[in-house]
Parts: C-alpha cells; sequence; structure tokens
C-alpha cells in the first residue's frame, strides 16, 4: 500500500513539475546561446550546465568572465547569487531530513528553484505525506526538468549566435521568475516580504559582486517574518 | 567592446569550483542537519525565502534592462506587469507567462 501510494506521489510530483519544462527549457537554451557568443564550444556549456545547474549564477560567471573580472570575482558573485539554495535547503530539511543521506545528496543536487517552489507548495497542501513520499513528489518534479536543461543547453549551444535578435530572449528570466512568484503572494507577510525586497534590489543594486541581492533577499525575509508575526498579534487581540 | 574569448584555465576552475560551492549551498541543512528541529524564529524567516530572492533578482532585470543598455522599456515593464497580474489572480504559471510573452511581443511588433 505504502509503496502504491509512494510511486503515485512521484507520478504527482512529475505532473506537478512538467508546466516546468516551458519555464526551463527558454532558459537552457538562452544560456547555450549566450555561452556560445562567449566563445564556449557545445561541451564546455554542456558540462557547465550539468556541473552547475543553476541559471541565474551561470549567466553572472559567464558575463563576468567575458569581462575578464578576476576568478574570484565571479566565484564570490556567481555563488552569492546560489545563496538562495542554502535557504531553500533549510526549508526543505524539516520535510525531507529523515530520509537517507545519498537521497538528500541527490536532491541537492538537482535543487533549482522550480523543483524548490513546487515542493514546498506541495507539502504545504498535503502535510500527511511521509518523509519518503515527499522525496518521491521531488524527484518526479525535477525527473521532467533535469534532462530539458542539460539538453536545451546543447540545442542553445548548436543554435549558438544565429538567434535573430528580436525574439527578446533577454525577458525569458524576468517574466518566467514573475509568473512563479506571484501566485505565491497569497499573505500580506508574503506580498510585504516580495515589495521589501524589490525596493532593497533597486536601492542597493550599486553595491558590488550582487550583494544587493543578497541584502534584499535578507530584508526580504525579516519584513515577511515581522509582518507574520504581527498578523498573529492582531488575530489574537 | 570587451574580448569574447574566455581562457581555459580560467572557465574550468570557474566551472569546477562554482559546481561544487553550489552543491556545497544545496546540502549544507538538507544533508548535515538531517532531521533535526530547527528554531521558530528560523522556520518563520524560511517561509519568505523564495518571495524575498527572486523578486529581489527580478527587480533590476526589469527596471534596467540588459537589452535595452539599461534604460526602462515599456514593452518589458508591461510585460512583467502583465505577467504579474495574471500569475496572481490566476494562480497559474503558464497563463502568466505567455500572456506576459505575448504582451512583449505586440509591443515590441507595433512600437519597433
Amino acid at each position: 500500500m505504502t509503496l502504491t501510494t509512494t510511486k503515485s506521489v512521484y507520478w504527482k510530483g512529475v505532473r506537478d513539475g512538467a508546466p516546468f519544462i516551458f519555464v526551463v527549457a527558454p532558459f537552457a537554451l538562452l544560456f547555450g546561446v549566450v555561452a556560445t557568443e562567449a566563445g564556449l564550444n557545445v561541451w564546455e556549456a554542456l558540462a557547465f550546465s550539468v556541473v552547475v545547474i543553476a541559471g541565474a549564477a551561470q549567466f553572472t560567471a559567464i558575463q563576468l568572465m567575458q569581462e575578464n573580472a578576476p576568478t574570484i570575482i565571479v566565484l564570490a558573485s556567481a555563488l552569492a547569487v546560489n545563496l538562495r539554495m542554502a535557504m531553500y535547503s533549510a526549508s526543505l530539511t524539516p520535510h525531507l531530513g529523515a530520509t537517507p543521506l545519498w537521497q538528500r545528496a541527490l536532491a541537492a543536487y538537482m535543487m533549482v528553484d522550480q523543483s524548490y517552489a513546487c515542493s514546498i507548495l506541495a507539502y504545504e497542501q498535503n502535510q500527511r505525506w511521509t518523509p519518503a513520499q515527499k522525496m518521491a513528489f521531488y524527484f518526479g518534479a525535477v525527473t521532467p526538468v533535469i534532462p530539458v536543461w542539460y539538453a536545451m543547453t546543447v540545442a542553445g549551444a548548436l543554435i549558438g549566435s544565429s538567434m535573430p535578435a528580436g525574439l527578446a530572449l533577454d525577458f525569458a528570466v524576468p517574466i518566467t521568475f514573475i509568473a512563479m512568484i506571484a501566485p505565491a503572494l497569497r499573505t500580506l507577510a508574503h506580498q510585504a516580504a516580495a515589495v521589501a525586497s524589490v525596493v532593497l534590489a533597486l536601492s542597493f543594486a550599486f553595491v558590488p559582486f550582487n550583494l544587493g541581492l543578497i541584502i534584499a533577499g535578507i530584508g526580504g525575509m525579516m519584513v515577511g517574518a515581522q509582518v507574520e508575526l504581527w498578523m498573529n498579534r492582531r488575530a489574537q487581540a | 567592446m570587451t574580448d569574447p574569448i574566455i581562457a581555459k584555465g580560467t572557465l574550468w576552475t570557474v566551472i569546477i569550483l562554482l559546481g561544487l560551492g553550489s552543491f556545497a549551498l544545496r546540502f549544507v541543512f538538507l544533508g548535515l542537519i538531517g532531521n533535526r528541529p530547527m528554531p521558530d524564529w528560523l522556520m518563520r524567516h524560511l517561509r519568505y525565502t523564495a518571495v524575498a530572492v527572486l523578486p529581489g533578482l527580478v527587480a533590476p532585470l526589469v527596471v534596467w534592462p540588459n537589452a535595452t543598455g539599461g534604460v526602462l522599456d515599456l514593452p518589458r515593464l508591461a510585460a512583467a506587469l502583465t505577467t504579474l497580474a495574471l500569475g496572481y489572480y490566476t494562480k497559474n504559471v503558464l497563463i502568466a507567462i505567455f500572456g506576459g510573452a505575448g504582451v512583449l511581443y505586440l509591443l515590441l511588433y507595433l512600437l519597433g
């Protein structure tokens, strides 16, 4: 019984994760194109996507390497963009912490914005799932996404610089991220956190090495937590 | 213009170290803390990770798009606001993406 349920949860994950193919594909395609324009060959672009699997960090690293930034700055900036993964890791821990270490290591390798967002949402809606079922959902959610990430990087690198500029592919990234955030703005605390993040990111955009984003992230979390406490106090009063 | 050629040694150093660093960030809590309970104040902050980080990542890309050399641009701003409104009211990621992309292409076509 548990086995079939776990299996059906895996397939629910696959179904819930499948729409993100349309999110990840243009992103990976764009990375392949950008990498080729920066002088990488197909294998180097693919290696980048397989080893790192983090679009925003990969774009950051390529951009800074093209500007001949020191390697330490390239790494620090790209890892700063990826700091949110540590926050995802922490927020998944109460759900997945009881599963075997090798599964957690695999889950960590495949952690991307889409698999995180989709899994946390499903865990909130299905609080009675066991840790094994939650892990099955997670693996289901990444199953359609990760192979597309690799394949479309290769496709982008092969198409290379022959992409017409009129496609405005630069805006694929903002649109997909906004579409993911908008449905999550369901309470005043979530909305306050998002507004604080936008204001802080724009105000601290001058801070080098992407540290403005870290300030925005930490500030947004603090605002969200404080508004939640305030809402709780008001509800009790 | 910058020289587009990236030294191979630098490239592979960045790929390998960025890969190891990214894995470490993803593994740190999930792998090392495991099943131990975490304090309330930490969990209360972590609930807002996604909505605190991603808007900050997106906002500068909307207000100062790279493609226009950092100048605020009506098609991109309208596309971003359409995506936000559709995503908020429909709760459907794909409707939001295709609606936003539709507005972007329409305005780029009309104004281009």
